[in-house]
């Protein structure tokens, strides 16, 4: 149980710098944008067409969160110069990067990475003179906790990057150029009016989306020890899935909080996926209809919720009145 | 300051829906010309402020803003130097963004936008001061969403930030239209204030007869996508409602009711 768990926050926190990507197109930008499917494994196959190849593996996911910034700029460019409907230029996009991602893993459906080095195990030798292993593994074994993961590094260095990304999302959104862009999402016509160029804002605005997307595949891509070119399938729904149960979970008042509430909900979202699959009857192959029904529960229950919160309000003024009335008479 | 030649524009042509929304119109504004527009629904008032703001482009003429040619100026790019207020409140700001964070996108019109903070403590104190203007305790209520303002606090935020930054011309299209009545006539003495206070060479439509009379020191009739009377100065001053309808009816030979919807 403890070991599921633990695998589930650490690629919890991975995929979460693939929501926060949907969350800035979605939310901010509000445009539906599905190229997300193809530029997860675009970061993937250039992390690990890279790592294969003996580039370092720092170097590999710059390069593939770049090449994500650029399949993101081409939706973009669809969408303002040719016009395009924001989810067609999208859906263009992503069958577009699903035969160039196959070039890129040099016609491979699926690249192997064990035995390479990762930005995970690359900095292993210092890591294990710290002994944060042994200690923590250490502690949990006097409570009993069994089996115990073999590392907490990339624990430790998904966290490190979640909040580093998180931190440089909130800054930016709060920036000239982020305020102009959030306003493209918001009144596009006002933000037109003072002097942005809307089109480049969103050009710019999928590039980072997307760029975001790709980093976070080249990164489970390193945390999995492979590559498929068919994992990019159904990832625009985790990525909703995500901000949606985050944003109904934890709130979404200001952009700090949403952004945290997006972590928060991609990492609920793995555990909830994780659960689900340990019962008997469902295995694999049923993740993406609980990815499914997961987005439809946190779409329709907020306002389930509210509604039946908003009836027994009622109910009460109505016993309160007729009370009142019964007692003056 | 602003220059229009020739300017016609003709929507659907060659179509049974044929419109001329604009036919050979000229004007020039000189610098702190103050212009309220009065016309007809469908005279062409908001196409010739959309061929001003570069939102529509002019089939023929050109448009000169301080001598320099904009005419091929795409919309964003003359916004630099042109302010706007729209009819519809909730058009002239972002809703779900906060008092300051509309004001600091104002702030940042005229100037290239970079990678450094929007809301600076500095700024603030600025934004602070300019609220303060508009006399509706606005300066409390910096970090509150915009969408939580009423129509009218959204229209004076609006036009607060159209003119702050002090354009070359500003452009008003039936910015009080969608207010009651008491907020209208509050817009509209917030209007007469600011454009003294900066000086500005203002545009303004309006339904309202007796607004295009009280406002301004020019004021031109439009009809059927023509200037047909332009009348400023003292001439103005003495204008009245009466006199208005009587110059109509002896321009285009005919009556000027209330169908048509010129008084609003
Ligand atoms: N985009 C467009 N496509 C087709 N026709 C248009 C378009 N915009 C305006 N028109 C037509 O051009 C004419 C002038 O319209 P305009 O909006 O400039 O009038 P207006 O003077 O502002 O009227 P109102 O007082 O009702 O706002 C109208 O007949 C209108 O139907
Ligand atoms: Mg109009």
């Amino acid at each position: 149980m403890f070991f599921s768990m633990f695998g589930a926050v650490e690629s919890g926190i991975i995929f979460a710098i693939m929501a926060l990507g949907v969350y800035l197109s979605f939310r901010i930008l509000d445009f539906p944008d599905l190229t997300v499917d193809g530029s997860f494994v675009t970061g993937a196959a250039v992390a690990a067409v890279c790592i294969v190849n003996g580039v370092s593996p720092v170097i590999g996911t710059l390069l593939a969160a770049i090449a994500g910034f650029f399949a993101g700029n081409i939706t973009g460019i669809l969408n303002t110069k040719g016009k395009i409907n924001p989810l067609l230029s999208g859906i263009l996009m992503m069958t577009a990067l699903y035969s160039i991602n196959l070039r890129i893993m040099g016609g491979q459906p699926n690249i192997p990475l064990l035995n390479e080095s990762t930005v995970f195990n690359m900095f292993d030798s210092f890591w294990g003179q710290l002994g944060i292993d042994e200690a923590l593994n250490g502690l949990l074994g006097s409570w009993g906790v069994a089996p115990l993961p073999s590392t907490w590094i990339v624990l430790f260095a998904t966290i490190v990057i979640i909040i580093f990304v998180k931190l440089l999302i909130d800054y930016f959104l709060t920036t000239e150029i982020g305020l102009a862009l959030r306003a493209t999402g918001d009144n596009e016509k006002m933000i037109r009016s003072l002097s942005a160029n809307t089109d480049s804002l969103k050009i710019i605005g999928l590039g980072i989306s997307n760029g975001l997307v790709a980093l976070s595949g080249a990164l489970i891509a390193q945390n999995d020890g492979f590559v498929d070119l068919k994992s990019g399938i159904g990832m625009i729904v985790i990525g909703l899935a995500s901000v949606i149960i985050g944003e109904a979970l934890f709130g979404k008042k200001t952009i700090v909080r949403t952004t945290l509430a997006v972590i928060g909900g991609a990492i609920i979202y793995r555990i909830v996926v994780t659960l689900a699959l340990r019962a008997d009857f469902l295995d694999t192959g049923d993740m993406k209809l609980i990815s499914a029904i997961l987005v439809v529960v946190a779409l329709v229950a907020p306002k389930f919720i509210s509604t039946m919160k908003d009836q027994r309000r009622r109910q009460r003024k109505r016993t309160e009145l007729n009370n009142k009335v019964k007692g003056a008479s | 300051m602003l220059n229009l030649k020739d300017i016609s524009v003709t929507f659907n042509e060659d179509t049974p829906d044929e419109k001329k929304a604009l036919q050979d119109i000229d004007l020039t504004l000189g610098e702190g010309d103050f212009v309220t527009v009065i016309g007809s629904n469908g005279a062409g008032k908001s196409t010739l402020m959309n061929v001003i703001s570069g939102s529509q482009r002019p089939d023929i003429g050109s448009v000169e803003i301080n001598q320099k040619n904009v005419t091929l100026l795409p919309e964003f790019k003359r916004s630099m130097f042109i302010g706007r207020v729209f009819q519809d409140p909730m058009a002239g700001t972002a809703p779900s963004m906060t008092i300051e964070e509309n004001l600091a996108m104002a702030y940042a019109r005229n100037k290239k936008r970079k990678l450094q903070k929007g809301v600076t403590k500095k700024r603030k104190e600025l934004f602070r001061d300019y609220l303060l203007t508009l006399n509706l305790g606005l300066e409390d209520r910096l970090n509150a969403k915009v969408g939580l303002l009423s129509g009218g606090e959204r229209q004076a935020l609006s036009l607060l930030m159209a003119t702050f930054t002090e354009p070359d011309i500003l452009l008003l299209d039936e910015h009080t239209a969608a207010l009651d009545p008491s907020r209208a006539e509050l817009i509209t003495n917030l209007t007469g204030d600011i454009v003294k206070r900066f000086n500005l060479t203002t545009l303004m439509v309006t339904h309202n007869m007796q607004q295009a009379l009280d406002l301004g020191n020019r004021l031109i009739m439009m009809d059927k996508g023509q200037i047909i009377l332009d009348i400023d100065g003292k001439k103005k001053q003495e204008l009245t409602i009466e006199k208005l309808l009587h110059e109509f009816k002896r321009i285009r030979g005919e009556q000027l009711d209330d169908d048509r919807a010129i008084l609003g």
